[in-house]
């Protein structure tokens, strides 16, 4: 019995991982004003970097970064559209998904002999796991707590950027540019400066969150390694009404749900409880729908989330 | 130019003119940009840009079979194209396309199989079904978002992965039941097929006249069927639906003002579920064409394949127009034909499709930035004069 729960509770925490880091973004970038739709293809960006780097570097680090960085990367392309340009931003953001994942496998095909595929990091090349060895081994906290670093950096960013947001300027000024950047211009604040701040840090949220998947669940990129974990994130996003608190929450569902069709597959339990793997497998996402529909109401987005601002407009 | 120079207020505009520039210029203009971006890549990568359009550029006109193989990729990606702009109109975003087109492939791989009907019965049969299935499928994110609220963003990206596992767990079932060893349905009966001249290609008579006319010979290789004839249908009745009846009328009325329109006596919700509806419906032709005009079969798929995603990018170059969409859609059918050929030629990776593709709709977000280099260019061809 609590091997099961240290084992649910286990899978949860690192499923959920790649979907907070994302989302965290969106979230950052879309309290600026920016709706960044693109996050799935940043995300796979980073993912592709950070297994592709790590692998090179022979340090999963070095690759963590550079996935944030390549997440960045895009997702100043994004802002250049968006901001500088007046872009339709869901447009852009669509575009940010074939140019996201087209650059990846670009990349992936052009370094690694037209393999799609990035090597595999050996074990000790993955992001450490800072528990390892603190716990008896297989003893309840040690299935349950003993993850790698992304897991606790990513609670940490949402405690990080919950402050950020709502216990800062930077996070004031942010705020102000989604729901009416006139006024924040007014006040002097430089609107395109902060939007493209947001955005530049969303970037790099999706790129750690890639690389979560890359370097730390798994050890190396594959095409249809996010396929799709990037509109999840945006869905807990919005889930979680826009709020850094609100995503993890909508991410640690997901990933339980998720940390739960994993358990119920294992071979003890498909024994006595023999589900399809594919029915459970569309349990985390019936189950959002359910909750979206009897828990959450309606979802307001920042009021100027996704309306470009023109300084120059009467 | 000459326009420009008879128009002397459209250059000292302050701001950037409006009118001045044609929408479909817009949108060329981003395919050509789009393209040179491509071409950028390629060369910063080492390949050459020049070659691999051209191997693209023969790849999809040089073999009647080629062309008939690029109509053949563009057919779903022209009705998922029609069901994205029909839900655009009314002012929603449907991610779903994904899923709905699965929901057709479902039921026609399905009763394709199952059902024991005269052939052109068996293929109304299959379209009908499948076409209900997926309105239903796509009608209930509408009727979600009517209903709860529920963003519908959240609710297709959502339904898209129950339609996978819905898809895979379909598979797994028949697969069980026939005792198969591949993880796919089994082909669908003849009666189902749309492929053009399916059965009599491939007969004695058949291959008979093939032989003498080496221009059909070459089309009839490829499994060019019914279902683009079925797509340009659709979109005339799409036009006609939006441009020419009440109810589209409604739908676009959604779609410009929700609050305006409701002001005005219009049902806001139910305009939402039919407009969904109506868009899943499309979609799941899609489906259904691409099962009994191509594959015949469906598979375990790992993800999803992407033709409802690219039908997005489709109906954003096509600029939802229902006409666009059918270039738009033939466009990226020649660029994913075409394009699959230069990794095989030139060694060049493929994937840079998907790089001048999402340019080209970055390009098509923001037709600011080409009015703005249109302005600039007829104003020094201004100071020139």
């Amino acid at each position: 019995m609590f091997d099961s729960i240290s084992f649910i509770i286990g899978t949860t925490l690192m499923y959920s991982t790649p979907l907070m880091f994302t989302a965290l973004g969106g979230t950052l970038s879309e309290n600026a004003g920016v709706i960044n739709l693109g996050l799935e293809g940043m995300m796979t960006m980073g993912a592709f970097m950070g297994a592709a780097i790590g692998y090179l570097a022979g340090n999963a680090w070095i690759g963590f970064l550079a996935a944030g960085m390549a997440g960045v990367a895009l997702s100043l392309l994004h802002g250049v559209a968006c901001i500088t340009f007046k872009a339709d931003q869901t447009v852009a953001g669509i575009a940010m998904n074939f140019i996201g994942p087209g650059l990846a496998l670009f990349l992936s095909r052009m370094m690694f002999k037209g393999t799609t595929e990035t090597p595999p990091l050996s074990l000790d090349h993955k992001i450490p796991r800072p528990l390892n060895g603190v716990f008896p081994q297989n003893s309840f906290m040690d299935n349950a707590f003993n993850q790698y670093w992304t897991v606790f950096i990513a609670f940490g960013l949402v405690f990080v950027i919950w402050f950020v947001l709502y216990r800062t300027q930077l996070g004031l000024r942010i705020r102000a540019c989604g729901e009416h950047p006139r006024a924040a211009d007014t006040l002097g604040i430089n609107v395109a400066l902060v939007q493209y701040t947001a955005v530049a840090m969303s970037g790099l949220m999706a790129g750690f969150g890639g690389a979560a998947m890359s370097v730390a669940v798994v050890a190396n990129f594959r095409p249809t390694l996010i396929s799709g974990q990037g509109f999840i994130a945006l869905a807990a996003m919005i889930f979680g009404k826009w709020r850094p608190q609100g995503a993890m929450w909508a991410c640690l569902l997901f990933g339980a749900a998720q940390g739960l069709v994993i358990f119920l597959g294992r071979s003890d339990i498909q024994a006595v409880m023999p589900i399809p793997s594919e029915i459970l497998s569309m349990i985390p996402f019936i189950l959002t729908l359910i909750i979206l529909v009897t828990f959450v109401g309606k979802a307001v987005a920042p009021t100027a989330d996704g309306i470009p601002y023109d300084k120059e407009a009467e | 130019m000459s326009n420009a120079t008879q128009n002397p207020v459209d250059i000292q505009d302050v701001g950037v003119s409006r009118r001045a520039i044609n929408p479909l210029a817009l949108t060329l203009l981003s395919i050509l940009f789009g393209l040179v971006i491509g071409a950028i890549v390629l060369a910063l990568a080492g390949y050459d840009p020049f070659a691999a359009y051209w191997v693209i550029l023969q790849g999809t006109f040089s073999r009647p079979k080629y062309i008939a193989y690029t109509i053949v990729y563009a057919t779903p990606l022209i009705l998922t194209a029609l069901s994205v702009s029909f839900a655009f109109k009314t002012g929603l975003f449907n991610i779903g396309a994904e899923g709905q087109f699965m929901i057709g492939t479902v039921a026609a791989a399905v009763l394709g199989y199952y059902v024991d009907l005269p052939p052109v019965l068996h293929v109304l049969l299959c379209l009908l079904a499948g076409m209900i299935a997926a309105a239903a499928w796509g009608g209930l994110a509408g009727y979600l978002k009517a209903r709860f609220g529920v963003h519908e963003v959240i609710s297709t990206i959502m339904l898209n992965w129950i339609a996978l596992y819905l898809n895979n767990y379909v598979v797994h079932v028949i697969k069980d039941a026939l005792h198969l060893t591949n993880p796919t349905t089994p082909v669908i009966r003849s009666s189902a097929r749309i492929e053009f001249f399916a059965i009599w290609k491939d007969s004695a008579a058949g291959q008979a006249w093939r032989a003498v006319h080496p221009f059909w010979d070459d089309v009839l290789r490829t499994p060019l069927n019914l279902g683009i004839v079925l797509a340009l249908l659709a979109a005339v009745v799409v036009w006609y639906i939006l441009k020419r009846t009440t109810l589209g009328y409604q739908l676009r009325a959604v779609g410009y003002n929700r609050f305006a329109a409701e002001y005005g006596g219009i049902n806001v919700k139910r305009g939402m579920f039919i407009s969904m509806a109506i868009g899943g419906a499309l979609a799941g032709m899609a489906g259904v064409c691409h099962v009994l005009g191509w594959t015949r079969y469906i598979a375990d798929l790992a993800a999803s394949e992407g033709w409802g995603f690219n039908g997005l990018a489709v109906a954003l170059i096509g600029s939802s127009n229902p006409f666009g969409c059918i270039l738009a859609g033939l466009l990226f059918g020649m660029l994913s034909y075409g394009g699959s050929k230069i990794q095989s030629s030139l060694g060049a990776p493929t994937e840079i499709i998907n790089i001048v593709i999402g340019a080209i709709v970055f390009f098509v977000a923001m037709p600011k930035v080409i009015r703005l280099l249109i302005t600039r260019l007829r104003r020094e061809d201004r100071h020139v004069r």
